[in-house]
């Protein structure tokens, strides 16, 4: 869809189309499979599940500085779901914040891409994630201190639709309207796969809109694989600023990747060298 | 007559005192009341984060506030930091995020709310933690001075204080006399080294005072610290005394009676006998009886000197 309307890109003064934007995620996808396939380890299906939305986030909106990552009024990305490491080192390296080289020291040792994404470790990472339901917390307490700093900066989470299931995180959803942190933004990823199985299965959710809507949320409910829709959403988290919001993407787990698409044995699991071959073919990708 | 106070008061006054510094940030789940941080809520009600009844939500959105620049003290009771430990471990600790956890009502010494109240393993898995000081002050002196020391700490600390008052030790002390990481020879003996921490530290002193009346020097320690312990004055007293006994209002299993006895098995050791809860929980009783109950008390602790000296 050449010359869609365009937004500001946060790198430089260029300009990123929907086109653009599609190209650096499918890129961003390729990216992912050659991490999970070479460590033989990994988290594929969330990562291709949540890349449009980080490759919409990082380009369109997150004001942030690769060259100096530590810049303090940055704005704050957090990924909670911090097993889907693959797809924030793919659009880091997109980004300039870490090198395409480094992407293949994902989950070896001494590398900066540790198995789940380490603020210690890896320049352009503000958490320290790996264990579920604590990024919305974190991110709380980095909108508060924006808040008390006066700035403008912005904090983004991005959590799992299966993460939710920790209470923690709805501790953070009441305290974070209780505090009306306008600056805290949160974007789930709805795959409908956690790690045994089918969410549907492991535990009902029920109406995921109405109960962040009831805890006091702003809400907005998008189709995580259309970057239009990605784009205006983020806009729309960009602009709600009485109370925290949320933007809900229904999205496909493995999206991309015919074989891996909406297949729970592809939350933790490396492709074979046959899947491998077969993955890079559907991306675009001659050999 | 000897000045008694609660060294949760100590922690208040300290963070009034911090609140200059405006990086300073209080966070509470609903028992400001109770390890007063009231005091620095009242006064400061705009750097105060009320977090409700929830304690994980708590503990990380303070390491996300240090993690942009602030300096988090998050206070609860003891028994409910432990609701957060892993929420201390993977986002507090993990990435040296410098929070200060506080536990106020540590130990059986609570008294009558009973069981569920009195935390005797706090010590214990805080220390086990990388990156983090653990502290258990003995009055309200110190809880003061040291708090105000962990403000510019660079790395993250659990402190734990006590509801009921005990006496005053440090009236007069400096700065210098309390420091982080360094334990406070109250006494100096050559029989038997008493190392204490919390409420027993007075109760070493009177110990000590009635071991005294049998002709036994004791030499009595204030190890505030728990971690990292004081080694050399461990080594110090060892050498002079030969025999060691350890007391503090905590299981017998992993706090301060774990780490002396943990040092010295890199040593050539002495006779070591440990005051604490035998693996039991509490129950309601006042302080005192609790401390009898749990045998914990100046009688226990010199009845243990005693048979530390003779297995010399």
């Amino acid at each position: 869809m050449k010359g869609h309307p365009c937004w500001p890109s946060s790198v430089g003064d260029t300009m990123t189309t929907v086109d653009e934007l599609r190209e650096v995620a499918r890129i961003c996808r390729v990216h992912i499979v050659d991490m999970v396939y070479r460590a033989q380890a990994g988290h594929p299906g969330g990562s291709l599940s949540e890349i449009d939305l980080l490759t919409a986030l990082y380009k369109t909106q997150l004001n942030v500085r690769p060259n100096e990552p530590k810049w303090g009024d940055r704005d704050r990305f957090i990924l909670s779901k911090g097993h889907a490491s693959p797809g924030m080192y793919a659009i880091l390296a997109e980004m300039g914040f870490i090198s395409v080289k480094d992407l293949e020291s994902y989950r070896v040792l001494g590398g900066i891409c540790q198995g789940h994404v380490d603020m210690k470790w890896c320049p352009g990472v503000d958490f320290s994630a790996g264990s579920l339901g604590m990024g919305l917390s974190f991110g709380m307490g980095s909108a508060i201190a924006a808040r008390l700093d006066g700035s403008a900066r912005q904090t983004y989470v991005m959590l799992g639709d299966g993460e939710i299931q920790e209470g923690s995180v709805w501790e953070a959803a009441m305290a974070a309207a209780h505090h009306e942190l306008g600056n805290l933004n949160v974007i789930l990823d709805r795959n409908r796969i956690q790690n045994d199985d089918f969410c549907e299965t492991q535990m009902r959710m029920f109406d995921i809109p109405a109960k962040w809507r009831a805890f006091g949320w702003n809400v907005m409910e998008i189709d995580g694989h259309n970057m239009e829709e990605i784009v205006n959403g983020l806009e729309f988290l960009s602009n709600s600023n009485e109370g925290p919001s949320i933007l809900i993407a229904q999205t496909v787990k493995g999206k991309g990747i015919s074989f891996m698409e909406d297949n729970p044995s592809f939350h933790g699991a490396a492709p074979n060298d046959e899947q491998y071959s077969l993955a890079m073919k559907e991306l675009g990708v001659s050999q | 007559m000897t000045k008694m106070e609660a060294t949760r008061d100590g922690y208040g006054q300290a963070l009034l005192e911090l609140a200059e510094n405006e990086k300073v940030v209080v966070l509470e789940a609903d028992l400001g009341k109770s390890t007063k941080s009231l005091h620095f809520r009242k006064a400061y009600p705009e750097r105060t984060v009320s977090c409700g009844i929830g304690e994980q939500n708590m503990l990380l959105v303070a390491a996300g506030m240090a993690a942009s620049g602030y300096i988090p003290f998050a206070s609860t009771f003891a028994i409910f930091t432990e609701r957060a430990f892993e929420q201390m471990r993977n986002g507090v600790a993990r990435p040296n995020l410098a929070v200060h956890l506080c536990g106020s009502h540590g130990g059986t010494h609570t008294g009558t709310d009973g069981s569920s109240a009195q935390s005797i393993e706090d010590l214990a898995i805080y220390r086990t933690l990388p990156n983090v000081t653990v502290i258990h002050p003995s009055d309200s002196v110190s809880t003061r001075l040291l708090t105000k020391q962990l403000a510019s700490s660079n790395s993250p600390s659990y402190m734990r204080t006590a509801r009921n008052k005990t006496p005053v030790l440090y009236e007069n002390a400096s700065k210098d006399t309390i420091k982080i990481g360094k334990g406070v020879e109250l006494k100096e003996g050559n029989d038997i080294a008493i190392i204490a921490c919390g409420v027993l530290v007075s109760e070493a002193l009177k110990a000590a005072e009635s071991l005294a009346d049998e002709g036994i020097n004791a030499t009595v320690i204030d190890m505030h610290t728990i971690k990292p312990i004081d080694t050399k004055l461990i080594d110090v007293v060892t050498k002079r005394c030969g025999a060691i006994v350890t007391a503090e209002d905590h299981s017998i299993i992993g706090g301060l009676g774990g780490a002396v006895a943990e040092h010295l098995s890199t040593t050539n050791g002495a006779p070591l006998e440990r005051i604490g809860v035998h693996d039991r929980f509490g129950e309601s009783g006042q302080a005192d009886e609790m401390l009898e109950l749990m045998g914990l008390n100046a009688t226990h602790i010199a009845t243990a000197a005693k048979k530390a000296i003779s297995r010399k």
